[in-house]
């Protein structure tokens, strides 16, 4: 699923990032937690959170995440947008809740899977 | 290949959250343009974070050295904190002392040393009540 399905599947609104737009997601992973997110490593990730500071945009920099999606029309601030941008992150934000998100796009085919599961 | 190894060193300035992975951050960058398979990269990323995070959230900062060759990557945290009382109990899934404060930020989870032994092939953890912790982490580039 590319991008830009996710973005209509969650009615969400594109933040910054739209060179990603094209790019394929596989696997996703819903946590306010960023330890639980770093817990199982994904290829082709969407990151959704209700989380909004630096270190999302950190943590998705060390997991090699090119899509993050805040919940409950959460928008981070502007530095935090900036440091998404120079890492080449994509940010998107929805008014759907965590939970709902997550069934909405499991519901589309994205797993949970992770690469390196035991 | 004693003339093959780059030394980095960062100070983990506690002061600012925001910027706390700094250090992290850097060393990815290093190992991406040296070339390491990105996997090798990911696990070095991911445990040196979790450490560099322990140090600002835990014991308001300290300094990260790291050594890379082309066999393994070492990862030194060092902190001058309150030291770890009992390292079993700190290894645990889920057990954590931070604050609601840290949790609010996303951290304190207790997953910071699970998840560093996770992703290293070797890690080390000397403490002293009252001086230190130092965390040495090592990763196996084959």
């Amino acid at each position: 699923m590319k991008v830009k399905d996710i973005i209509k599947i969650l009615d969400a609104k594109l933040i910054t990032g739209e060179e990603n737009l094209e790019l394929d997601i596989v696997s996703g992973c819903g946590a306010d937690l960023m330890s639980d997110v770093m817990a199982y490593v994904k290829e082709s990730v969407i990151l959704l959170t209700g989380l909004t500071n630096t270190q999302v945009i950190r943590t998705a920099e060390m997991m090699d995440i090119q899509v993050i999606c805040f919940v409950r029309g959460k928008c981070p601030n502007e530095d935090v947008i900036n440091l998404a941008k120079e890492r080449g992150i994509t940010i998107l934000t929805t008014k759907e809740t965590l939970f709902i998100s997550c069934g909405k796009l499991y519901s589309a085919g994205i797993v949970g899977r992770g690469v390196w599961n035991e | 290949m004693s003339d093959n190894i780059i030394r980095l060193h960062y100070d983990i300035d506690a002061d600012d959250f925001s910027s706390a992975g700094l250090a992290s951050s850097g060393t990815k960058r290093m190992l991406n343009q040296l070339g390491f398979n990105p996997a090798i990269v990911k696990k070095v990323a991911i445990s040196m974070y979790e450490a560099e995070i322990n140090a600002v959230i835990h014991a308001d900062g300290g300094c990260a050295d790291v050594e890379i060759t082309p066999e393994k990557i070492v990862v030194v945290i060092s902190d001058k904190g309150p030291g770890i009382p009992d390292i079993e109990q700190a290894m645990q899934a889920g057990w954590s002392t931070a604050t609601n404060e840290i949790r609010e930020q996303g951290f304190g989870a207790g997953m910071g040393l699970p998840n560093m032994k996770r992703y290293t092939d070797d890690m080390k953890i000397e403490t002293e009540l009252g001086v230190g912790t130092k965390v040495t982490l090592i990763i196996n580039v084959n």
